[in-house]
């Protein structure tokens, strides 16, 4: 568990945030996470585990009822701060068709950059720096309608990017693409993070998404109830507990593991599965 | 006889527009009363264009459509009560739902069909059971459930027609992992209480693999692979090149097989291949 | 199929006419709408035609398009006409039955349907080379000035850019949501008007409830994105009012005062 430790450069820090809404039961639960400069984190838990309301509280959508959320060290209970906020962590979401707000691609990605007021000249060149950082600037033009699922959810990456700012939530991004949507987005996120240093914080329920992440932050009931590597994740019995499936790679050393192979944890794409096991066949050493 | 065929189909959307595309191209499928058939192909391959052939909601540009031996479309007139025979399960089908309760929305089909009111009570109560609602979510609107239980009362609507043949596109898009498993299951389920015939269309080749009995690969608007599970995900090269990943259990025993052990490699589940890694080991 | 519908009939291009600033384009169309009311005799209709056909042909978009959208207007260009030739008093031409037809009945036919013609034909003109955007956009400069009095200028611009983005998106929702219901035995195709108006139940509540879904959802999107109204907003495409778009408009003011003058008079 993270205890109140101090991160000098965390970019989002939830302190014992807790919410409802209205007055339901507690969505979220005395949660405490820190987000690194340039870090890439996954959330994954079953639906109704909070993830997507953690998500909202990122950039002062909704607001802690106890507790308090840091972006860049500005409370985003702040009115003042609101679009500093905003701009520095944004937000992608679920459905494509739903965040874009203009009819042609690059109107859709000079929105935010509108909003804040930049001058004309510079929106220009940040919207076409955005484009070519998702390999959407061919479609410039084009109207988003007649774009495929990735696609579409690269233009709303490329809006969000536009901003610039340190920290990029992606709330179950690939949910409704089919596998290359799913492969563009992720690449793009991926590169992102690496090449331009941007924090991702990826809620997602595939967990082989999961698996390229640096860290695996695991919801369950509101609360955190995992933290770690996703070697650490992914091969700790507690994935069963909160109701996640584990990558099917995985979940055979498992199953072999039960058979009474001795066969170390920590193994977690297709490739570490197949060298894990053929070692245990004593075949490897 | 196969209850459903379909004979050099062939399927073009706008044509003489700009935007003409060649949706299906000569594509021959049966499907035998009773079987567990699964469709896989990538977006845009053509995979829900066929699907709405099969009820007759698209008209074949070329080719026919054959439901117990007889063209759909032999009286166009007619085309219609084919829709009743082959149900068909749209594509984030939750978004359909229109009535005040859940059990009204799920007696609209049979109510269209004419089926007696007495009867539809039944028909509701039923085809809930086999989606896996409990029953005192009858009287709710469809709007207070969650989003898994809205996807299951949506495919409950079209189980209450009491279909011979169950056409399902995509019906886990979108859903976690539990939210899938539990729709799959009842799927199943219906499959084995009603013995009627189920076609599912994915682009998901776990789901595929652990349910149908032969899958259908369409690539680029043609068949492109027919056959049993097993042979389709022995040729796991073939799947990848073409962008459709195999299963990763599947892609563990193809990394073996690199290796130099001789493992079957066209199994698909975990168990299976934890039964055959274990009898390796001797 | 709804899909067919073809919206924002807009035909991208580079002609003068395309290139030119949307709020002179604006500004043109009503001033021409004003002086072809005005216009009334041979010569100022001539006047008036000559305009048209010349922007008409400068815009290098194909007479059949015009024609294609003059098509479901023929009924009333022709009933205004028959009603013009029969009920206007003057000297008598022909006559037969209880129908007689004058020769100002007959002037008066051919100067309504001119002008029906013309007024649409304009209109296409500024539809055809100017994108809806850039129409809302002239729009809400144009009207910038009514901010003052309290007019949601922005808001309203607003609306018009989110209704330009989401009306396809909604039309194939529609289609797909049709689709779904046809799957389980709904007919929307026959029946009276009360039984087609009740079968479109499962189409429209599930469209509503879509339509508010996306709306809350595109509201978070758009406050995550720093929108908090038309204060301090600024815009990528800039609208430049060049020389060429302030002379042709004072040319055309000047040609159409002309007219009106003209047509007032009589000629």
């Amino acid at each position: 568990m993270v205890g109140k430790r101090e991160f000098l450069d965390a970019v989002i820090s939830f302190e014992g945030v807790s919410f409802a809404y209205g007055d339901g039961a507690r969505v979220l639960d005395d949660v405490s996470m820190a987000v690194l400069s340039g870090e890439f984190i996954a959330v994954v838990g079953r639906n109704g585990s909070g993830k997507s309301t953690l998500a909202r509280h990122c950039n002062g959508i909704l607001l802690p009822d106890d507790g308090r959320v840091l972006v860049g060290g500005m409370d985003t209970a702040d009115k003042e701060h609101l679009l500093d906020v905003r701009q520095t962590v944004g937000m992608v979401f679920q459905n494509p068709d739903n965040q874009i707000v203009a009819s042609v691609v690059e109107e859709d990605v000079a929105f935010a950059l509108e909003n804040l007021g930049v001058p004309p000249g510079e929106i220009r060149h940040r919207v076409d720096a955005a484009l070519r950082a998702v390999d959407m600037y061919d479609y410039r033009e084009h109207a988003p309608h007649r774009l495929s699922g990735g696609q579409k959810q690269r233009v709303a990456i490329a809006g969000v990017i536009a901003m610039a700012p340190r920290a990029l939530v992606l709330d179950e991004p690939t949910a409704m693409l089919d596998p290359q949507g799913r492969r563009e987005v992720l690449e793009i996120v991926r590169r992102l993070c690496r090449e331009e240093g941007v924090a991702v914080i990826l809620i997602t329920h595939h967990m082989s998404e999961a698996a390229l992440c640096d860290r695996v932050v695991v919801m369950d009931q509101g609360r955190v109830a995992a933290e770690g590597s996703p070697r650490e994740i992914f091969s700790d019995r507690q994935w069963r507990e909160t109701g996640l499936a584990v990558p099917q790679a995985v979940a055979l050393l498992e199953l072999l593991r039960l058979g009474g192979m001795d066969i170390p944890y920590g193994s977690l794409t297709v490739e570490e599965c197949a060298d894990a096991i053929y070692q245990a066949l004593g075949q490897g050493a | 006889m196969p209850i459903l065929q379909a004979e050099h189909l062939s399927y073009t959307y706008g044509a003489g527009t700009p935007f003409e595309r060649q949706a299906l191209d000569d594509v021959s499928l049966s499907l035998e009363e009773g079987e567990f058939l699964g469709i896989i192909g990538h977006t845009g391959s053509g995979k829900s264009t066929l699907a709405q052939h099969l009820n007759g909601l698209l008209r074949p540009t070329a080719g026919r459509v054959l439901f117990r031996g007889r063209d759909i479309w032999a009286n166009p007139r007619d085309a219609r009560k084919i829709r009743f025979s082959v149900g068909l399960v749209f594509q984030y089908p939750e978004y359909q739902l229109f009535e005040e309760t859940v059990a009204r929305d799920i007696a609209f089909g049979p109510r269209n069909m004419g089926v007696p009111d007495a009867e539809i009570g039944e028909r509701v109560a039923q085809s809930m059971a086999l989606a896996g609602l409990s029953s005192d979510l009858a009287d709710k609107s469809p709007f207070e459930l969650s989003g898994g239980q809205r996807r299951r009362a949506a495919i409950a609507g079209v189980i209450a027609m009491a279909p011979d043949v169950l056409v399902l596109d995509e019906p886990t898009a979108g859903l976690d992992p539990q939210g899938r498993r539990e729709i799959l299951d009842h799927i199943r389920l219906y499959h084995e209480t009603r013995g009627s015939a189920v076609v599912l269309v994915s682009h998901n080749m776990e789901d595929i693999a652990r349910y149908a009995s032969r899958i259908a690969v369409l690539k680029r608007a043609r068949l492109w692979m027919e056959g049993a599970p097993r042979d389709i995900f022995s040729r796991a090269g073939e799947l990848e090149e073409a962008g459709l990943s195999p299963p990763p259990v599947t892609r563990v025993m193809q990394a073996l097989r690199d290796k130099g052990l001789p493992v079957d490699t066209s199994v698909y589940a975990i168990e299976p291949a934890a039964q055959e890694i274990l009898r390796m080991r001797g | 199929m709804l899909k067919d519908i073809t919206l924002g009939q807009y035909f991208p291009g580079n002609s003068v006419v395309h290139r030119l600033d949307p709020r002179a384009k604006l500004i043109l169309t009503f001033i021409y709408i004003i002086a072809l009311f005005l216009a009334s005799g041979f010569l100022t209709y001539a006047v008036m035609l000559a305009w048209l056909v010349l922007a008409v042909s400068l815009s290098r978009i194909p007479l059949r398009m015009f024609l294609k959208g003059l098509r479901p207007l023929l009924f009333i260009v022709i009933l205004t006409g028959l009603l013009n030739v029969f009920y206007t008093d003057g000297r008598v031409l022909a006559q037969w039955w209880i129908f007689r037809i004058t020769l100002e009945g007959l002037l008066m036919a051919v100067r309504m349907i001119m002008r029906i013609l013309m007024l649409v034909t304009g209109t296409f003109l500024l539809t055809y080379t100017t994108s809806p955007l850039q129409l809302t956009d002239a729009l809400e400069r144009l009207l910038g000035p009514l901010k003052r009095i309290r007019v949601p200028v922005h808001e309203l611009a607003m609306m018009m850019t989110i209704a330009l983005r989401f009306i396809p998106t909604l039309i194939e929702e529609a289609d797909k949501i049709m689709n779904a219901q046809r799957a389980r035995g709904a007919d929307f195709d026959s029946g009276n008007i009360i039984r087609r108006a009740r079968a479109l139940v499962p189409l429209l509540v599930p469209l509503f409830v879509s339509a508010f879904r996306r709306a809350e959802d595109l509201a978070v999107a758009m406050e995550s994105r720093c929108y908090h109204g038309g204060e301090g907003r600024t815009r990528m495409r800039v609208l430049a009012f060049r020389a060429a778009d302030a002379a042709i408009l004072a040319a055309f003011l000047a040609i159409s005062a002309g007219v009106g003058v003209l047509g007032v008079v009589g000629f």
